[in-house]
């Protein structure tokens, strides 16, 4: 006998308090089984043990302006020394007067890549875009032009060294890289051959080789007389080695189209070229938008190492400004400063990175 | 609501409530299921069809009411999960077969870590089942060189292996092609007529006015109407019930 | 009469040679190939003429001259009259050392706090969260200068070195702890080690074979530690428990006996293991979450008890996720290492670094530190493809 219940739907109860709310969230996650309330509560005297100290000494006891290192010294921070270096961690040694050409520089290079993330705007624009902002930075940079001063390439330093050696290296890297991916999946042995060569011995050893060896050798590569400067020497490195990791970045990209695409071109009676530049290049570069931006955070971290070829981006300006006798011994406050701008620029980027993975995956309904 | 007077349930559950957050999704749920009896449990996506029947082997917690099997209550008491686990084998949407293991491998599995069988045995009872979904012959593949319905055969066969009381499917067609559909139910009839307790969450009435003793139909986290096939296709008492089977058996 | 299909007659022309893609290939083949080759004839004669012009050797004989230079810390015995053969044999060997210990420790830290991340504890997941954020996002040398600069100004000086425990002396000096010295019972007791290895494994094949015959389970596992553990004690224990330590003593300004450890050693080493961890945990994390959480399902609805879950399904499959990222992790711990030059540790490329500033031959010198990076990435990339194809989940 068929039986039936109520004709309207049961009205929705509330859940037991126990386990919803506030108190319900506290059991779900912080108390849900004798081991997690063991850890919770270890969390919790780690917490109480190690961040009162830090806000004491970041904070309550910080001294934000003084004369000298030795006013500075007590149990906080001594923030002045920071106030004091600001200008020379950041720009360095280019011309005091003229600071306000690098700051340029690096807003431009702020909104450029706050422009790249807007998807509305990615094609010919952007691209436009880029090459008018990199102008404008060389413009600004070096002047000699429009009524700005001559400032030699040794006087770049700090961020916008930094942003430079990052930003162009990777921009140029990345058509060699293009190049380099379809050359290792070409069909002729001796082109694939030399490709692969180049990215196996590029990707096996560290970087410090790399700019040592442009630091060094190239300026024995070239014909007698001809000269080379520093800036372009690790500019030159930092291209050659962002160029073997986009490479494999972009072969992964290739290696995701299926078989079927260049089937269709082929069909359609596209060349090699017009295939590759139209129909499969534009799909794998989409695909392969979060490697790519995880290789720029690397690419901007390594930056790092052209201090040990005598160049002084941001971290090389921040050692130095540790060396000033007056001031001595304030490292933390300098890395802890220095850690939070590289901090600020990679955190964003990778957070940008991970939110358009998950559009993408999104987008194919995993 | 035994299926025979006199008999005691083999599942039951009396007034089970179960909360997502501050979700609804089951609702006063009361049902029972005898020894042998075949239940089919069909309704609406996001009825809390699939909630309820993986309450049963505590895959999800229920937070209110009382859920007994063969006789176990289940509490959060590891132990009666277990106990209940060994007599209740399930059959998942998305076959969940272990890619790393061989089919053999796969059925002999539990077998041998949870009823601590000697290989020789496991193996022996293993292959009668492979006869039994007729795919002897794949024993030593993997299930990724397997079709859609092979590998649900796989899965049904690896369940049984354990040699549980109730048998549990939740929409086991629903992810295989039409092809393959019919040879996973010719599988589940023939479990059904040797006499195996069935709850089965599908959207195949075909099957169900062939097999079920009991037709179950939930809607938003209740049970709206429950009956035997022929007056329940037939003569459906709820509003509800009746748009759904409308929309259903359309074609 | 019918007559004959045209087709017959025709033979297959073979196009001319501009338009056969095989022909065309060999053509674009030979000029990028002589291409490559212009381009490296160039730089090779511009380097010599200028090498020339410099009054630099060329070649590889100053690895015989005496170096002149003197070493921080070695693993064997190296002294200022030994050859720069030498001094590259001791970098390499401490390059090792510091990658070997760093790969340890960062996979112990980077697992725990990847296993952590995924814990159903918000606290614990959120800490390890803030921990691999901000770990990743900072340069590594500015993170090794950091640590560098800690121990070698905020550590006290000798006399006032930290006493974290007795005997364990932390000082801008480096880190001082006490060495067992050298005694016979630990002979007998790397003997009872292996016969403890060797133990386990057969109890591992026995525990096997009587599970498939009758079923019952042997906790093979804790057998097997308690035997690699416990053979080597009562060998010690038996022996009287020989125990005498070489303390390091202060004497003036500095320690003496002991074992030492320099600043810029602990350092790289705290540096590296810290900053791997934290893409280690990341890895770790992707691995376990990439086994669906139906396997977890089907395994609990067949009644496996979590343990048993985890061994038998789910770490072998995450495993297979994790090794081929883990490893490439390993290789860039080890490049990483080179960043031992900024801080004054003697690695690999340290000392090359002194060696061409001395020598003036670059072009030798880099060469050297490049082979020996590619051989070992060209290896370990050789091991990863065989464990890839030997693991490889079989489809159709």
């Amino acid at each position: 006998m068929t039986e039936a219940t109520h004709e309207l739907p049961l009205p929705a109860a509330r859940p037991p308090a126990a386990s919803a709310g506030p108190l319900g969230w506290l059991r779900a996650n912080l108390f849900n089984s004798p081991l997690n309330t063991i850890l919770t509560l270890a969390a919790v005297y780690l917490f109480v043990v190690t961040i009162p100290p830090i806000i004491r000494w970041a904070f309550v006891n910080a001294i934000w302006s003084a004369d000298s290192g030795r006013a500075c010294r007590g149990d906080g921070a001594c923030w002045a020394f920071i106030a004091e270096k600001l200008r020379f961690i950041l720009f360095g040694r280019y011309p005091y007067q003229e600071h306000w050409r690098p700051l340029f520089v690096v807003v431009t290079f702020v909104a450029l890549i706050l422009a790249s993330c807007d998807r509305r705007l990615w094609g010919r624009r952007l691209a436009l875009l880029w090459m008018g902002g990199l102008a404008a930075v060389g413009v600004l940079m070096w002047g000699g032009i429009l009524g700005l001063t001559y400032v030699e390439t040794e006087l770049w330093n700090g961020l916008p060294l930094t942003l430079i050696l990052a930003i162009v290296g990777m921009a140029l890297a990345f058509p060699l890289a293009i190049l380099l991916a379809l050359g290792r999946r070409s069909q002729l042995p001796a082109i694939r051959a030399i490709c692969v060569a180049y990215i196996e011995l590029v990707r096996g050893v560290p970087l410090i080789t790399v700019l040592f060896m442009a630091s060094v050798m190239l300026p024995l590569f070239l014909p007698t007389g001809v000269t080379i400067d520093k800036l372009l020497r690790a500019q030159v490195a930092f291209i050659l080695f962002s160029a073997a990791y986009l490479a494999e970045v972009i072969r992964g990209g290739l290696q995701a189209i299926p078989k079927g695409q260049h089937e269709a071109a082929d069909a359609l009676g596209l060349s090699y070229w017009q295939r590759t530049r139209l129909i499969v290049l534009p799909q794998a570069l989409a695909m392969v938008i979060p490697p790519l931006v995880n290789t720029f955070i690397g690419t901007f971290k390594d930056t790092s190492l052209v201090i040990i070829i005598g160049l002084f981006d941001l971290l090389g300006t921040t050692n130095a400004a540790l060396t000033d006798a007056n001031w001595r011994g304030f490292y933390l406050e300098a890395y802890v400063f220095t850690a939070a701008i590289y901090f600020c620029f990679c955190f964003f980027m990778s957070r940008y990175s991970q939110m358009l993975e998950r559009e993408f995956n999104k987008g194919r309904g995993r | 609501m035994t299926i025979s007077d006199g008999q005691v349930p083999i599942i039951e559950l009396r007034g089970v409530d179960k909360w997502y957050g501050e979700f609804h999704v089951l609702r006063n749920i009361n049902l029972d299921v005898g020894k042998g009896e075949r239940v089919v449990v069909c309704g609406p996506s996001g009825s809390g069809k699939s909630t309820m029947i993986r309450c049963i082997n505590r895959l999800e917690e229920h937070q209110r009411g009382q859920i007994i099997v063969a006789g176990i209550e289940l509490t959060s008491d590891v132990k009666n999960i277990e106990a209940i686990r060994r007599e209740v084998g399930m059959v998942f949407q998305q076959f969940n077969l272990f890619p790393h293991l061989t089919v053999l491998e796969n059925l002999t599995l539990a077998p041998i870590w949870v009823r601590k069988l000697p290989r020789k045995e496991a193996e022996e009872t293993a292959r009668l089942y492979l006869e039994r979904v007729r795919i002897p012959e794949q024993a030593e593949k993997y299930p990724g060189q397997l079709s859609g319905g092979q590998q649900q055969r796989v899965a049904i066969a690896r369940s049984l292996c354990m040699k549980p009381e109730i048998m549990l499917f939740d929409e086991p067609t629903s992810a295989l092609d039409p092809e393959m559909i019919k040879e996973v139910l010719d599988v589940m009839i023939e479990l059904a007529e040797d006499g195996m307790t069935m709850v089965c969450v599908t959207h195949e009435m075909g099957f169900a006015r062939t097999v079920a003793d009991t037709m179950v139909f939930m809607d938003r986290g209740e049970i709206v109407e429950h009956g035997p096939p022929k007056e329940f296709f037939a003569n459906p008492k709820s509003d509800r019930t009746r748009l759904f089977l409308s929309q259903i058996l359309a074609h | 009469m019918a007559t004959e299909p045209a087709s017959a007659t025709l033979r297959p022309t073979r196009p001319p040679f501009w338009r056969n893609p095989a022909a065309r290939g060999i053509i674009y083949q030979v000029l990028f190939v002589a291409v490559v080759v212009a381009v490296g004839i160039f730089l090779v004669h511009n380097t010599l003429v200028n090498l020339h012009r410099q009054n630099i050797a060329t070649g590889f004989g100053f690895l015989d001259r005496e170096a002149g230079f003197g070493i921080g810390e070695s693993l064997v015995p190296y002294s200022p009259a030994d050859t720069y053969g030498r001094a590259f044999f001791v970098g390499l060997l401490n390059t090792l050392y510091v990658a070997a210990l760093g790969i340890v420790l960062a996979t112990v830290l980077g697992t725990l706090i990847g296993i952590a991340r995924l814990s159903s504890n918000w606290l614990v997941s959120k800490l390890s969260q803030a921990y691999v954020e901000t770990f990743r996002n900072i340069p590594l040398l500015l993170q090794l200068f950091f640590w560098w600069a800690m121990l070698r100004e905020s550590a006290p000086a000798p006399r006032q070195a930290w006493q974290p425990m007795g005997g364990v002396f932390i000082s801008n000096r480096g880190v001082n702890f006490p060495v067992p010295q050298a005694d016979p019972t630990y002979h007998w007791m790397l003997l009872a080690l292996i016969v403890g290895v060797l133990g386990a494994i057969a109890v591992r094949g026995w525990a096997q074979r009587r599970q498939a015959l009758t079923g019952a389970p042997f906790p093979a596992v804790w057998a097997g530690a308690a035997l690699v553990v416990g053979l080597p004690l009562v060998v010690f224990l038996a022996a009287g428990a020989p125990l005498s330590l070489d303390w390091p003593e202060l004497k003036g300004f500095n320690f003496s006996g002991g074992h030492s450890v320099s600043p810029e050693f602990v350092a790289l080493l705290i540096g590296l293991t810290v900053y791997t961890a934290a893409f280690i945990a990341e890895i770790v994390r992707a691995g376990i979450l990439a086994v669906s959480w139906g396997q977890n399902e089907a395994a609990q609805a067949l009644g496996l008890r979590p343990v048993q879950t985890m061994r038998l399904i789910v770490l072998p499959q995450a495993l297979r996720v994790i090794i081929p990222p883990m490893t490439s992790q390993y290789l860039n711990l080890t490049k990483n290492s080179s960043l031992a030059v900024a801080i004054g540790y003697p690695d690999l490329v340290s000392i090359a670094n002194t060696t061409l500033n001395q020598t003036g031959q670059a072009v030798e010198g880099i060469a050297m530190i490049m082979v020996v990076y590619l051989v070992i990435s060209l290896t370990i990339s050789l091991l990863m493809n065989f464990y890839n194809r030997a693991v490889a989940l079989v489809e159709r």
